[in-house]
């Protein structure tokens, strides 16, 4: 280096720490953005978490239930149809009467019937319809308190407050009192949650029918949007003659793939209820309507990973004479897969999360049984997320954000599948 | 080199193998070949040299019809294979691909391992039935392209990582085990090192007994090394072609002569 260079002396020298000092800069301004976006995202997850956890426990209590075949079973058949009229809501009720003799009159008492929820006579017929020989005996069983009960034990409700300002009077809080120090009060994991449809009541409401409702809704888009998006991309990239038409073709891709998703169901109602007259609510229809919104995303990722297999690979399939199916099956969509997969993930992640569209076309509705099939009427999580947001109860906050984590844990479970999947297609070379 | 004595065997030898005639190529509105006249002798190397841009891979191409699927490419004229035109109504071009293989300027094998690469064109053609006759094909492939011994022991590792030598020599056995009758080359060499360039040199004057071997070079040396006849492209039009020994020390134009002793390109 000669001294008198322009790379060297006091001037270069300032112009090297300018650049550095830019550089550090830069980074700075990086590590601010990720440290930003991972603090929104702990924050986010954290308070979902804090608040959805009580939704996965909840309190029982242990009840002695005498099972009167005199209101269970008044024919004494013991046939499951007789059996499944009988009066369980008195049992539960006479055993409650039982553990609080003292309590009189009509409204006292209705007021410590509704400690228990109304789910514990559903639950007393389910064992009892099992295990019929049970009529004429005493049994202890463990049912489900009403929501009010629950939040007092999980410390939503507070005994200081005036009594009109509670849900629960003074009197129910010391029945509650007496039970826990009975022992009878315990608290429970909530399969409940994980079992059960959709319920008014917030102590029995669960997941379940939501999560089978996405499952089929998400089934019918991936079965539709995959084979329909890779082909059309394969087509496209590979045996499309270029030219205006094909441009055209692609332009409304790309403007498909940014329509409102809100606009692809009232698509799905006009075409799919109103002139095909398929059922609405239904998982079919979502599907539909999802795959129509998913598939542009599809093509778009598919095409692109099709575009990026070497040319040369392509020219070495046919110089030894594969044919262009050959060419595309072998060696193109092969290699294309990965890229593919992580396409179609993206956009099945975005149709998981998709309310607008379904609520178009009556997923919204409030549906209790866990849908048995493609055009049984359901609903997804979104939309139960949704639906429980807007519920009154005190309970559904919970719910609520216990959703939203079963929302987040099929994400997860989805991304994950596709992982495994990319890294079971990708090149080790 | 073989020496050869019976009179009919030579005459086979010397059978023209391809013949094109007036054979003008389009790429759109610009013309890349005007007027080819050029014969491929069996079971000889046949070199095309030229400046770059005068249509050596153009007409290349040709002859396995791989410009089919170049949009907007446009080729009129007759090219004959053992006397049978390949634009014909009955020949399919994938089936012309089978019977005559391409070698491309950069080595592309499949990523695959070193042994689905030759096997697939065996497999796809249904040469082969059985696992066992298959593992015969790439053998003897791998033996012809002189490559079996380094790979032999690695048949199931990536054919992509190979060195550049053993990839070309490895994309030429994947050429020859679906047996055509035609080799094509598009500066196989270009890529390589002169250890590696040496090898497939020697492995062409191999092959040729067996194959019909057309190569693009744009080294004076190489043509003058492995090939017995020599076609000088420049703009898209076959100025001479000949025996290489004679176009090299006495060729006829004057523009043959500039190119070879670099007085243009
Ligand atoms: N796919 C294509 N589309 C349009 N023009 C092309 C295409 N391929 C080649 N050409 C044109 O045709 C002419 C001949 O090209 P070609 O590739 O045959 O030359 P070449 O002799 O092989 O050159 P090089 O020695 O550089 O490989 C060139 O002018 C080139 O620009
Ligand atoms: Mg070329």
């Amino acid at each position: 280096m000669t001294s008198g260079g322009v790379h060297s002396g006091e001037a270069a020298r300032r112009r090297l720490r300018k650049r550095h000092a830019a550089e550090r800069r830069f980074r700075l301004y990086g590590l601010a953005a990720i440290g930003l976006a991972l603090g929104a995202l702990v924050t986010l997850l954290g308070t979902v978490v804090v608040r959805g956890l009580p939704a996965f426990f909840g309190y029982e209590v242990t009840l002695d239930l005498h099972l009167d075949a005199a209101r269970l079973d008044p024919q004494g058949g013991r046939r499951p149809g007789d059996l499944g009229r009988g009066d369980y809501g008195r049992v539960v009720k006479d055993a409650l009467r039982a553990l609080f003799p003292e309590v009189k009159g009509r409204r006292e008492r209705r007021r410590l019937h509704a400690l228990v929820s109304s789910g514990a006579a559903f639950d007393l017929r389910e064992r009892v319809l099992a295990e019929p020989d049970l009529v004429g005996s005493t049994i202890a069983l463990a049912v489900p308190l009403s929501d009010d009960a629950d939040l007092f034990f999980k410390g939503g409700v507070d005994a200081e407050a005036a009594e009109a300002d509670r849900r629960l009077s003074d009197a129910q809080i010391t029945w509650l009192r007496a039970l826990q120090s009975e022992g009878r009060v315990a608290r429970r994991f909530w399969t409940r949650f994980f079992r059960a449809g959709d319920s008014r009541e917030p102590e029995l409401a669960g997941i379940w029918g939501a999560l089978v409702g996405s499952l089929w809704t998400l089934g019918v888009t991936l079965l539709l949007s995959f084979p329909l998006g890779v082909a059309a991309a394969v087509y496209l990239e590979e045996f499309a003659p270029k030219g205006r038409l094909t441009d055209f073709i692609e332009v409304n891709i790309n403007n498909l793939a940014a329509v409102p998703s809100i606009v692809f169901g009232l698509l799905g109602l006009a075409v799919f209820l109103n002139l095909s007259g398929l059922p609405r609510s239904a998982p079919l229809v979502g599907g539909l309507v999802l795959a129509l919104m998913t598939l542009p995303t599809v093509i778009i990722a598919s095409r692109s990973s099709i575009m990026a297999v070497p040319p040369g690979i392509r020219e070495a399939a046919m110089g030894i004479g594969a044919s262009p199916i050959q060419v595309v099956g072998h060696h193109v969509l092969p290699l294309a897969l990965p890229g593919i997969l992580t396409g179609t993930i993206l956009g099945m992640a975005r149709a998981l999360g998709e309310t607008a569209p379904l609520l178009m076309i009556g997923m919204v509705a409030f549906i209790v049984d866990v849908p048995t099939g493609p055009t049984a009427p359901a609903t997804v999580l979104p939309v139960q997320v949704y639906l429980w947001a807007d519920s009154p109860e005190r309970a559904f906050v919970a719910k609520t954000s216990g959703a939203i984590l079963v929302l987040l844990a099929f994400l997860v479970a989805m991304n994950l599948a596709a992982v495994l999947l990319r890294s079971r297609f990708e090149r080790r070379w | 080199m073989t020496t050869i004595s019976r009179p009919a065997e030579r005459s086979q030898l010397y059978l023209t193998k391809i013949t094109t005639r007036d054979l003008n190529v389009w790429y759109g509105e610009k013309q890349a070949l005007f007027s080819v006249n050029l014969d491929i002798e069996r079971n000889r190397v046949t070199s095309l040299i030229g400046p770059s841009g005068c249509g050596k891979s153009t007409y290349l191409r040709c002859l396995n019809r791989m410009n089919d699927v170049i949009e907007g490419c446009r080729v009129e004229g007759k090219i004959a294979l053992d006397g049978d035109d390949v634009h014909g109504e009955d020949v399919d071009p994938v089936q012309l691909r089978a019977r005559v293989g391409m070698v491309f300027q950069k080595p592309n094998p499949f990523p695959k391992s070193v042994w689905e690469n030759v096997a697939y064109g065996p497999r796809i053609h249904g040469l082969a039935t059985g696992r066992a006759e298959l593992d015969e094909i790439v053998t003897t492939s791998l033996e012809r392209a002189g490559l079996f011994a380094e790979v032999k022991d690695r048949l199931d590792d990536p054919g992509t990582g190979l060195s550049g030598g053993q990839q070309q020599r490895l994309c030429i056995a994947r050429a020859i085990a679906v047996q055509p009758d035609v080799i094509l080359m598009d500066e196989p060499c270009s890529a390589l090192d002169p250890i590696a360039t040496a090898r497939i040199e020697e492995l062409m004057e191999e092959l040729r007994a067996r194959y019909t071997i057309v190569i693009v070079t744009h080294s004076m040396q190489q043509a003058a090394r492995v090939s017995q006849r020599t076609a000088f492209f420049h703009l898209g039009a076959v100025v001479e072609e000949g025996e290489t020994g004679k176009l090299f020390t006495d060729p006829r134009e004057e523009r043959t002569r500039d190119y070879i002793t670099g007085r243009f390109g």
